[in-house]
């Protein structure tokens, strides 16, 4: 995945020299994860830089570009350290078109290594989607697989609105055959990644290969689980979450953010508003805990499990 | 003569001893002899420990580990002209300051080990905050902690330790002017190795960094890192300053940070390799040795009997790290909130249910 996430960055700088690539790290270094690896070298340091460590000043800095016309593409370090930049997220790049009447564009891009599974340290294993997702003015994208990777950035960059994109980092290393064109869906768009009549998971980010191993699983038992990969966590594709729903009338939501108030809460608003009446369950959600994201001894026992997965399918199946 | 490393430049730091070992103005910092070795012996057991560190990472042992090696003088120098009441508010780096505040090493790698988030070390017992991750922002508490001594009446101060990087963060220029404005008791101490991550302190910032503080109304002072007797000293001044109701310090203390900036990190990425060569030639521990040495106040004897303790110090602290179980899962929930709400008991019971 940092190989396509890297070919987006580059596809984008060479198409158009409006395009700015910077953040803590990412010139010489290439950045902790090597996402912007060889950029610096290739487009020189005007286009590709290192910054002071200042999140506030990376995203409030990307707003007077973008007054001036330039693309940002910024680089968060990592999940937590976008918190001190979200006065300026909240506040400004969310709300400048609006505040401007559509006059000022704000086409920038906010990548970040997020959600765990890596065994970091505190405050290198969040899950900030709801903060995003819930502020108006920002689309929020999370790939599971190189392929997507590789098209959200290139979708993100190109947007005229600004994109948060949350890049799983325990997927960094994921190798895979990806389709590196711009062909294809569009943000707001889900993908259905594996079929079945019994029930449907909706997913997205890291949980992705996870519930799709727990599927695998479900089927040595005869039970065909549907998987979806959300991909967009705002907007969200209802249209594909209703469909789901009322093809398999069973659903479970599985995310690594804790419960109260993460994406499972909305994604299960929009099912019982949209579906309510195919449902021949309730509706589970699998998700991380109320508490904050563990060491990394003990992580294992937060982030949902296969089994956990497998029990809440078994769970609806069963109702 | 080695050339010093470039973030040195400008400004001439405070000095007690040259990188040679002789001294150079006042060497009389207010030390006994037993009180200088005990610094250098501090020194020594920080660095094998350190080099330790790096080991069980790489054996496995330790989640992702930023030593100092370069950085004992600026820590110990520092954290031993702290009073008993003093507070330190530390970064990711201070495990010699730690050692120093009477840390129980095996407690404070807790967190390295990844089985605590901020080392179960009791902060107030220690006087020694939990270990920050995000840059600077622990820095607003030394601020506030010290605004506290002041309403207190307490005759302590606080101190926050932090690097040349942490100064680009808008929390330490709040921090700075809220220290200025109520003239809090707190040294906000800043150790600039040359680096941040992949970023010279050039590339950090165009001005001097002790300079910043007359803008907030107080004094800055530059001082010679890898010269712990000038560290000792500078502190101390601040302390006693903080003390008399003076307000707030700022201390650059120019260092080098030797080694990577974390087990995570590949320093040849950025950073040619003759700088470090060169940078080995100002060895803080080297330089004091050589001037305890000198004045006769260590011999080798001394320093072969320390050897062989520290090794089995160090051998210890290891195997009690090794030692540490798995924390039992209950504790994701144990603390939370003092009187966790029903939903997090419920989840709790079915963790521990399933
Ligand atoms: C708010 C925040 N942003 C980014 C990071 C990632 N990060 C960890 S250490 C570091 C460099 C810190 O440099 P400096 O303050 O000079 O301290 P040093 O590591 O050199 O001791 C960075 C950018 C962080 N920890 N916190």
């Amino acid at each position: 995945m940092v190989g396509a996430l890297n070919a987006a960055l580059r596809d984008a700088l060479r198409e158009d020299d409006r395009v700015l690539v910077f953040g803590e790290d990412v010139g010489r270094s290439g950045g902790v994860f090597r996402v912007t690896d060889g950029l610096q070298a290739e487009f020189g340091d005007r286009r590709v830089f290192d910054t002071p460590i200042s999140e506030a000043g990376i995203a409030g800095a990307a707003v007077g570009l973008a007054f001036g016309g330039w693309r940002s593409v910024v680089e968060m370090q990592f999940d937590a350290f976008s918190y001190p930049a979200l006065e300026q997220i909240v506040d400004h790049v969310a709300k400048m078109r609006e505040r401007t009447r559509g006059r000022i564009d704000m086409p920038i891009t906010i990548r970040m290594p997020a959600f765990g599974g890596i065994k970091g340290k505190e405050h290198h294993g969040e899950s900030p989607e709801t903060f995003y997702v819930h502020t108006a003015g920002l689309k929020v994208v999370a790939p599971s697989n190189p392929g997507d990777a590789y098209r959200l950035l290139r979708l993100a960059i190109a947007d005229p609105d600004p994109v948060i994109v949350l890049e799983p980092k325990a997927r960094y290393w994921a190798r895979q055959d990806a389709d590196l064109t711009t062909g294809g869906f569009g943000i707001g768009e889900g993908a259905l990644v594996r079929d079945g009549d019994a029930a449907t998971v909706f997913t997205y980010g890291a949980m992705v290969a996870r519930c799709l191993d727990a599927a695998s699983v479900l089927a040595d038992e005869g039970l065909e689980t549907r998987v979806v990969d959300l991909r967009s966590l705002s907007p969200l594709d209802t249209p594909l979450i209703a469909r789901c729903v009322r093809e398999t009338g069973r659903a479970v939501v599985v995310h690594e953010a804790p419960k109260t108030l993460g994406l499972g809460a909305e994604v299960t608003a929009r099912i019982v508003e949209e579906a309510f009446e195919f449902l021949e369950a309730p509706v589970r959600r699998v998700t991380g805990y109320d508490v904050p994201y563990p060491p990394a001894a003990l992580e294992h026992r937060y982030l949902p499990s296969v089994e956990r997965i497998a029990d809440a399918v078994r769970e609806v199946v069963a109702y | 003569m080695a050339s010093e490393p470039d973030h040195w430049r400008g400004t001439e730091p405070l000095r007690v001893l040259a990188p040679d070992g002789t001294a150079v103005g006042d060497i009389d910092v207010g030390l006994a002899p037993d009180e200088l070795r005990a610094m250098l012996r501090w020194m020594l057991l920080a660095r094998r420990l350190d080099r330790e560190c790096i080991a069980l990472q790489r054996q496995g042992e330790l989640t992702v580990y930023p030593g100092f090696e370069g950085q004992e003088a600026a820590q110990i120098g520092s954290a031993t002209a702290l009073g008993p009441e003093d507070f330190v508010f530390p970064t990711f780096r201070e495990l010699a300051a730690a050692l120093v505040r009477g840390v129980d090493p095996v407690q404070y790698l807790a967190y390295h080990r990844g089985t605590w988030h901020g080392g179960p070390y009791d902060p107030r017992a220690t006087r020694f905050g939990p270990i920050c991750i995000p840059v600077a922002t622990q820095i607003v508490h030394a601020v506030g902690y010290a605004m506290g001594l002041a309403l207190d009446g307490t005759r302590a101060c606080s101190l926050a330790y932090f690097g040349d990087g942490s100064t680009s963060e808008g929390d330490f220029h709040e921090a700075a002017n809220l220290a200025g404005v109520f003239s809090a008791p707190a040294i906000l101490f800043c150790q600039n190795n040359g680096w941040a991550i992949s970023v010279p302190t050039e590339r950090q910032t165009a001005g001097e960094i002790f300079r910043r503080a007359e803008g907030y109304g107080f004094p800055g002072i530059r001082v010679d890192g890898n010269d712990v007797l000038a560290v000792y000293r500078t502190t101390r001044e601040a302390a006693a300053r903080a003390y008399a109701g003076d307000g707030p310090t700022l201390i650059e203390a120019l260092t080098y940070r030797i080694g990577a900036h974390s087990t995570a990190d590949d320093p040849g990425r950025y950073r040619v390799e003759d700088e470090v060569a060169a940078a080995r030639a100002f060895d803080p521990i080297v330089r004091f040795r050589s001037w305890l040495e000198s004045v006769g106040h260590i011999d080798g004897g001394v320093l072969a009997d320390w050897e062989g303790e520290i090794e089995s110090e160090v051998l210890a602290i290891r195997d009690g790290v090794i030692a540490q179980p798995a924390p039992p899962v209950e504790w994701m929930f144990d603390h939370t909130y003092a009187d966790p709400p029903a939903a997090i008991a419920e989840q709790r019971a079915e963790v521990l249910g399933g």
